[in-house]
């Protein structure tokens, strides 16, 4: 049937040049040795059809037809393109020099009106280095370097601006109770760290009862505009999830009893370097967890972390997926896609650390009816690898962005 | 050479231990661990399928494919079936241990040691272990022009750094001198504020050691001259200048790179360029000199300005421009327990396969002097293996045994072991090799 419709699109009659390079655009076919789709078991020679950014057909050799005149990729494995949970790309700079650092200012503790679309630097060569190993959504934002150091974004690894990059503007509030939310002058200690958050919080609740009571009453007079206010005000209702970056035991105990003070809150947790020594804890809490990169470096806080986490988590049933996470040095940024490797090295079943970078990933992220596997009707994001993409030393050799070839090689510019 | 010889001595070996044991000899010879069935990757020469490796005294004393040698009787047999047997790996450049020289006193520092910082119970030292790691570089930082004397280090379980040691034939231990141009020594007077400064601290420094050196000379030929006074830092650019000792050069920029090659050249002394980000754009340059380069693999180029340049092709032009190239973990910036993944990515970049994993091996080994006593499967070298459950290049592939001087001191199914491998509560610790060893033959360990 589809075949049909695209053969009329296509092949019925031949288009005036302009017409032709309207319809093609964002339009491709991608024929894989093996194809995973996070929607069903792996499909040998399969097809993917992408027809004006859009997945228009899914399925074997024999099943899709593809249409005269439409470009076909050829890959050894096709997989959906990829979504990093959590990134600092685009705000951390490449060169991490004063005129590119922009994951924090440090000007004060709270910070959850930072807009990251106001900060979002789409021709960042990180974003480009990433997109080159399959990457094609990430969320991104401020990093964990203060108690709240501003908000995150989604985007895709594309487009000349923030607008023609951005899928969420506002995708959540950057929280961090790990040990560098309280170093340089930022809070002193744990028990400030957690009265600051909850005064903070309190300071939202008063502000979005003030907003809603005026809203139910003419009588009353709405706040006064607030950008922080109403920032802490979307988190402590829930609107805005808060994402809690935090490593230690104890740290991940005191997240849990905050959520049960404000139970509105849509908390993401994030890092969690030490979960596996309170992991009925996190079973019960059942909150989404954006686990460390498996190659995250140990010492200090995460002197206790293991390659083993992705793994025990999983298996605990909990909503896990990998990030690439923030670094403050060399390498800049990681690729998740290695982080994913690696996790399957240490026991993540294939299928499920692919998930951990695609559909599941997408699903914390609220997109997954958009992203993360490739079915009908979702965006036609991909990545082509000559093999296993999780081995070492196969290569990325493809990646499509709602169906416009982006990347045809793991290079820097 | 090696590549001819190596089978001959060991089938020559094989026939020895073929003949009649009756003698009493064999008792008083030390006794012989056989390592059996292995797939051997002997580095320079072609693997071995189901091969045979004995030791003796810590030494390779044969190895071959199993039908070429005969196993002892009463040796003891280490099963490596369904295994693969690669020398111990070597970092050419390290700093597990916190190996940490210079301080903040100056930019030129050549009289520190590692030696005299390393801490043999760290945990970062057995996680190179875990990564099959047996002989590593232990290097000051890249703060300073000349931020101390490196150690090269054999990864014994010992209890003090002096169980450590690799020791030139005098007994002093054996090492290089660490130096560093471009970014990171940078700084506020007394540290350098250009790159010309940077050259111009480092000329200076060695025109004095040229001049120290002259003076011992002459005061060792004539005995009215006298010797000058001992200063320890001109002591140790003396070793540089004659050669004893070589300078791994901290660098990653094209020009800085170009400039350490020109003060070698000025001065003679030996080189390694170490992390060499921007190298791929003067192979040709390197190639020339004759200059070897120690490459670190990051994950991602920037992080700092002077590795904007870095690319995963970098070992592989290096290669095929005919430098001699090792691969290193810079441990912390990349984890030793994933060493075989940074070689893995050079092959990913075009690298031959053979090439990345002498890379990690006999070209390390060649970079700090050591080659004649590690880095391949040969008669006669330490008996320092690293072995693996399959394809070394594989991200399946895991580190299941690493054998120093054939004694075992990493095993994966160890719990314990297993806790330095892949982390966990307890895996940031200390490690105590005392607390089990102390007591043993009166504390000889």
């Amino acid at each position: 049937m589809i075949a049909l419709i695209l053969a009329v699109l296509f092949g019925a009659a031949p288009l005036a040049p302009q017409q032709e390079s309207i319809a093609l655009k964002g339009t491709l076919a991608v024929r894989a040795g093996t194809l995973h789709t996070q929607a069903g078991p792996p499909i040998a020679n399969g097809i993917v059809l992408v027809v004006d950014g859009r997945i228009v057909a899914v399925g074997s050799e024999a099943e899709v037809v593809v249409p005269t005149g439409v470009r076909v990729l050829e890959a050894a494995v096709v997989v959906p393109g990829l979504v990093d949970a959590h990134s600092c790309v685009g705000l951390a700079g490449w060169l991490n020099t004063d005129h590119d650092k922009d994951e924090v200012d440090r000007s004060d503790n709270v910070q959850p009106e930072l807009r990251a679309l106001d900060a979002y630097n789409p021709a960042d060569p990180l974003v480009e280095w990433v997109r080159s190993f399959g990457v094609t959504t990430v969320h991104t934002g401020h990093a964990p370097l203060a108690l709240i150091p501003g908000q995150t974004i989604v985007v895709k690894t594309r487009g000349n601006t923030v607008d023609e990059a951005v899928l969420v503007p506002e995708a959540m509030v950057a929280a961090c109770l790990a040990d560098a939310g309280r170093e340089r002058d930022g809070v002193g200690t744990r028990a400030k760290a957690m009265a600051t958050l909850r005064q903070s919080l309190l300071d939202g609740r008063r502000h979005a009862d003030a907003v809603a009571k005026a809203e139910a009453d003419e009588e009353e007079e709405a706040p006064e505009r607030d950008l922080r206010k109403e920032a802490l005000a979307r988190v402590v209702t829930g609107a805005t999830p808060l994402l809690v970056t935090v490593h230690r035991a104890q740290d991940i105990a005191n997240v849990l009893r905050l959520r049960e003070e404000f139970p509105e809150l849509r908390i993401v947790l994030d890092g969690v370097a030490e979960a596996p020594l309170v992991l009925e804890e996190l079973v019960a809490a059942a909150l989404p967890i954006i686990v460390h990169p498996t190659m995250f470096r140990a010492g200090g806080e995460t002197k206790n972390l293991s390659m083993e986490t992705p793994r025990v988590l999983v298996e605990a049933g909990l909503d896990v997926v990998m990030q690439s996470g923030y670094e403050g040095y060399v390498p800049r940024t990681r690729v998740v896609l290695y982080e994913a490797a690696v996790a399957a090295r240490y026991g993540v079943p294939f299928e499920r650390a692919l998930g951990m970078i695609t559909l599941d990933a997408a699903r914390l992220l609220g997109l997954d009816g958009r992203l993360g596997s490739l079915e009908v009707g979702k965006d036609g994001d991909l990545a082509l690898f000559d093999g296993d993409p999780f081995e070492y030393t196969t290569r990325c050799v493809g990646t499509v962005i709602e169906g416009v070839l982006v990347s045809t090689g793991e290079r820097p510019r | 050479m090696n590549r001819t010889l190596s089978p001959v001595l060991g089938l020559l070996l094989a026939t020895l231990c073929a003949l009649p044991r009756v003698s009493l000899a064999a008792q008083d010879e030390p006794p012989v661990r056989a390592f059996v069935g292995a797939r051997l990757l002997p580095m320079r020469s072609a693997p071995i399928d189901d091969g045979v490796v004995l030791v003796r005294a810590g030494r390779i004393a044969a190895v071959g494919p199993r039908a070429s040698i005969q196993v002892p009787e009463g040796a003891e047999v280490v099963d490596l079936a369904q295994r693969v047997l690669m020398p111990g790996l070597v970092c050419t450049h390290s700093h597990v241990g916190a190996p940490w020289g210079a301080d903040r006193s100056g930019p030129m520092q050549p009289e520190v040691s590692s030696v005299d910082s390393f801490d043999v119970r760290a945990a970062t030292v057995h996680r190179a272990r875990a990564g099959g790691l047996t002989t590593i570089n232990a290097m000051p930082g890249s703060g300073h022009l000349m931020g101390g004397q490196t150690a090269y280090l054999k990864l014994r379980e010992g209890n003090t750094v002096e169980d450590l040691l690799y020791r030139f034939e005098d007994g002093a231990p054996m090492g290089g001198l660490k130096m560093a141009n471009g970014t990171n020594p940078r700084g506020e007077s007394p540290r350098p504020g250009t790159r010309a400064k940077a050259a111009a601290l480092v000329r200076g420094k060695f025109l004095e050691a040229q001049r120290y050196a002259e003076k011992k000379r002459a005061a060792a030929e004539d005995d009215e001259k006298e010797a000058p006074a001992i200063d320890l830092a001109m002591e140790s650019l003396v070793e540089v200048l004659e050669g004893r000792r070589i300078v791994h050069h901290h660098t990653h920029r094209h020009d800085d790179i170009v400039t350490v090659l020109r003060l070698a050249r000025e001065f003679d002394f030996r080189v390694v360029l170490h992390h060499v980000s921007d190298a791929w754009r003067v192979a040709d340059e390197i190639a020339a000199a004759g200059v070897a380069c120690s490459v670190i693999v990051v994950d991602s180029p920037g992080g700092k300005l002077e590795a904007q340049g870095l690319r995963y092709e970098t070992s592989a032009v290096l290669h095929a421009a005919g430098v001699p190239v090792s691969i290193h973990t810079d441990d912390y910036i990349t984890d030793s327990r994933l060493f075989l993944r940074s070689a893995a990515l050079a092959v990913r970049a075009g690298m031959p396969r053979d090439a990345a994993l002498e890379a990690l091996t006999i070209a390390g080994a060649e970079q700090l002097d050591l080659a004649d006593r590690i880095g391949t499967l040969e008669v006669g070298k330490d008996a320092d293996f690293c072995v693996l459950d399959g394809d070394p290049l594989s991200v399946y592939t895991k580190v299941q045994q690493t054998w120093v001087e054939g004694e075992l001191v990493f095993d994966l199914s160890d719990p314990e072991d297993r806790l330095f491998a892949v982390g966990g509560p307890g895996a940031g610790d200390e490690r105590l090799f005392s607390a089990c060893c102390a007591h043993v033959e009166g504390g000889e360990r």
